[in-house]
C-alpha cells in the first residue's frame, strides 16, 4: 500500500478543490446559516455535485456509480471541508451507498442505488440513541407482526435527518443492548405514519435531527439483508464513515490553520509581525507536525477500506482519533492566534471551531477511538 | 517490476549463502560492528559478515558501484532492506561514515576524495567521527572557533570540539574549522577531514547521566591538516554542514519508531503487562494502558508518515526537521511510560536487585534525554519548520 495519491484520485482532488472555491466558499456556508435554511444545505449546490458524479463513487459501475472508492471519495470531502461546504454527500454517498450495497439485497439495491447516482434520493443513517456514539447500545427494536415489521424506538443526532428523503433506521430484532447479535437495518420513507422527524438545532449550523418511532410499520422488503446479522457489517459502514469524516476533518484542519498562518504574518504589533514571536512559531510548528501526521493517517485508512485491507478497523479508528484530535488543536489556537476578531461572528475562523466539535463527536470521539485501538490492538 | 522480482531472488540466494548462522541472531551490543583500523571483532562471524557485505557494496546499497557501492536503485535498496530483516540480519556495519559523510563526499568532495574514501567507508575499513560542536558552539554551530591557518600545504588546526561520538575509536574526523576569521560567521568556515592519528590530536571521554558513553572531547593543538582533505571550497563549508546535519536528522528521526535508535528495544505495551500485570489479557492499569495507548497511536501515525514521505519521494530538507523533533520528543516519551510502568524496578542503577534488562531501560531512558539535543534541539527544529516551512518572518 503506497500512501500516496493515484492520478485518478488527485485529479478528483483538483476538482473538488476548484469546486469549493468556486462555488462554495465559505460565504456560501454563512449565507445558508443566516438564511436559516431549514436543510442547511442548498439544492442547486447539490446537484452539481451529483453532474459531477460524486454521488455515486462508492456504487458499482452496474448501478450507475464509477467504484473509486474511498480514496476517491475522501479527497473530495477533504476539499470541501476547507470551505466547509454543506451536502448530503456524507449521509447519502458514504453511508447510504455503503449500508444499502453491503447489506441489502439486489432488488434493493436496483431499487435504491440509481436514483442516489441520480440524485433523486437522500438518505440519512439513524444510529446512536444516546449521549454518546455507541453503535451497539440499540433499544429500539423492531417486531414482525403479521407482513408488517413494527419498529419502536428513538434516534438522536442523525446526520442529516432532517433533510433526508429515506432514512435507514438501526433496531434490534433479538439480544439485547450493546451486543452486536439482533441488530438489523431498515430502510423507512421520510413520511412514514409513526416516524417523527424533529430538526435540532446545532453549535455548527447544519442538519441533524432527532427521531422517533412510535408503532411505525413497515413493509418486509423495508428490512436490509438478513435479520439480526447487520452487526458486523454496520461496523465497516461505520469505519467507512469515519474514514470520510476523518477527510472532511483534515481538510477543515489544514484551512484553519493557513489562514492563521497568514494571518500572523499580516497582523502587526509592536511594531513587527507577530508571527516573528517565537512563542507562536513553535506552536505553529508543532500543528504543522500533527498535520502531516494526520495526512498519513487518512490516506493510510482510505486506502485500507478500498484493499479491503484487515487492518481497516485499527486504520478508521487511528484516523478518526487522530483528525480528531488535530483539529481540536488547530480550532482552539485558530482563535487564540487571531485575537479579539478571533471570537467575533463577523470573522469566518469562529465557523472552524464549531464545525470542530460537532465533526469530533460524529461517529465516536477521540476517547471513543482511543479505547477501541486500544482493544484491538490488545494493549 | 520483473526485474525486482528476478533481483530478490538474487539477493535471497546470497544471502542464503553467505550470512553467517550467528548473524542471524538477535545483536548483543558487543558484537556491534563499528569497523575501522582498530576493530576488535569478539565473534569471528561479524568480521565475515562485513567483508562479505562489504565487497558487495551492500553495506552502502545505493552509492554508485565505482566507488565501492552497491549501485542499487530505490526500489532495490528497499528490497535488499525487506530480505535483510526476513532473514533477522544483524547490520553488518554501523558507520557515521556512510550515514553521514558519504552522501557529503558524494555531493561536494573531489573525485581524488571519492576515490580515497568512499570505498574505505564502504567496506568499514576506516572509521569515521564527527567534529561539530565545540564547547562554546551548540545550537549557535556557527559561531565555532576551532581555527584553521592556511600554511601553503596545509591548515594547522588549532581548538577543541565536544559531543564527538566515538572519537577515542574513530581513525578519520570530518570537522568544521574557521578558515575566514574575519568574514561573516556563516562564510568563514571549511568543512576539513583530519587522520586523528596525526600528531596533536587526543581526545577524552565524557560520562553522561546514564553513565559511560561514546561521547568525547576532541583537542587540536597545532595540527598539520593537508590542504587536499579540505572539502568543497574554503569558506563554503557551512553549505555542506547543513547538508551534513539533514542526512544525521533523518537517521535520529527513526528514534521515533519502536526498536530505532537509541534504547533498549523493549515494548513498552509488553513492559506494562509485565509490570503492572494483566486483567483479561490487558494492562491492569487502566491509567497507564491510557497513556500508553496515545503512545501508540502516535506512533503508529509517525511511522505512517515516514513512510509517506518515501512513497511521495520528499527530499529531505524541512521535513527532516520534522521528523528530528517528533521522534525524538516521541521516544522521550516512550521512555518516561516505560520507566512509569516499571515502578521502582525501572529506577535501578547496578545489579544489585535488579536485572540486566531493567538497568539498560533506565540507562536508556537517561540516554534518550540527549536524542532531542543532539543534531539539533527540538527548539532548533521548530524554528526550521517555522522559517522554512510556515515561511513565518524573522
Amino acid at each position: 500500500m503506497k500512501l500516496i495519491l493515484t492520478e485518478e484520485q488527485q485529479f478528483l482532488k483538483d476538482t473538488a478543490q476548484s469546486f469549493a472555491r468556486d462555488k462554495t466558499p465559505v460565504t456560501h456556508f454563512r449565507e445558508l446559516r443566516d438564511k436559516e435554511n431549514s436543510q442547511c444545505w442548498d439544492e442547486s449546490v447539490w446537484k452539481e455535485m451529483v453532474e459531477l458524479g460524486w454521488s455515486g463513487i462508492l456504487v458499482p459501475e452496474q448501478f450507475g456509480g464509477s467504484e473509486f472508492g474511498m480514496a476517491g471519495i475522501s479527497v473530495i470531502m477533504q476539499e470541501l471541508g476547507k470551505t466547509l461546504t454543506p451536502s448530503p454527500i456524507l449521509s447519502t454517498s458514504v453511508l447510504g451507498v455503503s449500508a444499502i450495497n453491503m447489506l441489502g439485497s439486489d432488488e434493493q439495491k436496483e431499487n435504491y442505488l440509481p436514483k442516489i447516482v441520480a440524485g433523486e434520493l437522500t438518505t440519512a443513517l439513524a444510529i446512536d440513541e444516546g449521549n454518546h456514539h455507541d453503535p451497539f447500545a440499540i433499544d429500539t427494536t423492531a417486531v414482525l407482526d403479521g407482513d408488517k415489521w413494527v419498529l419502536n424506538g428513538k434516534k438522536v443526532f442523525v446526520v442529516d435527518g432532517a433533510s433526508a428523503d429515506s432514512i435507514l433506521l438501526v433496531a434490534r430484532t433479538s439480544g439485547k443492548s450493546g451486543e452486536s447479535n439482533g441488530i438489523s437495518v431498515f430502510v423507512a420513507n421520510k413520511d412514514s405514519a409513526g416516524l417523527d422527524i424533529t430538526k435540532i438545532s446545532t453549535a455548527d449550523s447544519r442538519n441533524y435531527a432527532n427521531i422517533e418511532m412510535s408503532e411505525l410499520k413497515l413493509d418486509q422488503n423495508a428490512l436490509l439483508g438478513e435479520k439480526g446479522l447487520a452487526g458486523e457489517t454496520l461496523e465497516k459502514i461505520l469505519d467507512l464513515g469515519r474514514i470520510a469524516i476523518s477527510a472532511e476533518m483534515l481538510g477543515n484542519t489544514e484551512e484553519a490553520f493557513e489562514v492563521t498562518v497568514n494571518y500572523l504574518k499580516e497582523r502587526k504589533q509592536f511594531g513587527v509581525q507577530i508571527g516573528s514571536f517565537q512563542a507562536l512559531q513553535h506552536r505553529a510548528a508543532k500543528m504543522f507536525c500533527e498535520i502531516e501526521l494526520t495526512k498519513s493517517a487518512v490516506i493510510a485508512a482510505m486506502h485500507a477500506a478500498d484493499e479491503n485491507s484487515n487492518e481497516l478497523e485499527r486504520l478508521s479508528s487511528l484516523a478518526k482519533f487522530q483528525a480528531g484530535e488535530t483539529l481540536h488543536l488547530v480550532s482552539n489556537e485558530a482563535i487564540q492566534m487571531h485575537g479579539g476578531i478571533g471570537v467575533t461572528d463577523e470573522y469566518d475562523i469562529g465557523f472552524y471551531l464549531k464545525r470542530a466539535r460537532v465533526a469530533e463527536q460524529i461517529f465516536g470521539t477521540s476517547e471513543f477511538h482511543q479505547a477501541r485501538y486500544a482493544d484491538i490492538s490488545g494493549f | 517490476m520483473e526485474y525486482l522480482e528476478q533481483f530478490r531472488e538474487e539477493v535471497r540466494n546470497w544471502l542464503e549463502e553467505n550470512c553467517p548462522p550467528s548473524m542471524r541472531t538477535p545483536l548483543v551490543p558487543e558484537e556491534e560492528v563499528w569497523g575501522g583500523r582498530n576493530a576488535e571483532y569478539v565473534n569471528p562471524e561479524s568480521k565475515l559478515w562485513l567483508e562479505r557485505m562489504g565487497e558487495k557494496g551492500w553495506t552502502a546499497p545505493n552509492l554508485p558501484k565505482e566507488y565501492g557501492g552497491g549501485g542499487l536503485d530505490r526500489d532495490q535498496t528497499k528490497v535488499l532492506h525487506q530480505e535483510l530483516f526476513r532473514i533477522k540480519a544483524r547490520p553488518a556495519l554501523n558507520s557515521f561514515g556512510i550515514w553521514m559523510l558519504a552522501p557529503c563526499i558524494i555531493e561536494f568532495g573531489s573525485e581524488e576524495q571519492k576515490r580515497e574514501h568512499l570505498p574505505k567507508i564502504i567496506k568499514g575499513e576506516i572509521r569515521w567521527c564527527q567534529g561539530y560542536s565545540e564547547p562554546g558552539s551548540g545550537s549557535d554551530l556557527a559561531s565555532l572557533s576551532t581555527k584553521a591557518e592556511d600554511m601553503g600545504d596545509h591548515y594547522l588546526v588549532n581548538g577543541q570540539k565536544v559531543w564527538t561520538s566515538y572519537a577515542d575509536k574513530a581513525d578519520w574526523i570530518f570537522a568544521l574549522v574557521r578558515t575566514g576569521p574575519k568574514e561573516p560567521k556563516h562564510n568563514g568556515i571549511s568543512f576539513l577531514l583530519i587522520d586523528m592519528t596525526t600528531e596533536g590530536v587526543s581526545t577524552k571521554p565524557i560520562s553522561l547521566i546514564s553513565g559511560k558513553s561514546p561521547f568525547c572531547e576532541t583537542f587540536f593543538d597545532n595540527v598539520k591538516a593537508p590542504k587536499e582533505n579540505l572539502v568543497g571550497v574554503e569558506n563554503s563549508g557551512w553549505t555542506i554542514a547543513k547538508k551534513l546535519l539533514q542526512h544525521e536528522r533523518n537517521f535520529i528521526s527513526n528514534f521515533g519508531l519502536a526498536g530505532g535508535g537509541t534504547g533498549s528495544g523493549a515494548d513498552v505495551v509488553n513492559i506494562a503487562k509485565k509490570y503492572l500485570g494483566e486483567t483479561n489479557g490487558q494492562i491492569a492499569n487502566s491509567a497507564h494502558r491510557e497513556n500508553i495507548t496515545l503512545h501508540k497511536m502516535k506512533e503508529h501515525a509517525f511511522g505512517l508518515t515516514l513512510q509517506r514521505s518515501g512513497d511521495e519521494g520528499a527530499k529531505a530538507s524541512a521535513a527532516s526537521s520534522m521528523f528530528k523533533y517528533y521522534g525524538t520528543e516521541h521516544n522521550k516519551d516512550r521512555y518516561e511510560l516505560m520507566i512509569a510502568a516499571m515502578g521502582n524496578k525501572g529506577l535501578g542503577w547496578t545489579n544489585e536487585g535488579f536485572s540486566d534488562d531493567e538497568q539498560a531501560i533506565t540507562k536508556a531512558w537517561l540516554r534518550t534525554k540527549a536524542n532531542s539535543i543532539e543534531g539539533g534541539t527540538s527548539e532548533v527544529q521548530l524554528n526550521v519548520i517555522s522559517r522554512r516551512v510556515l515561511d513565518l518572518p524573522n
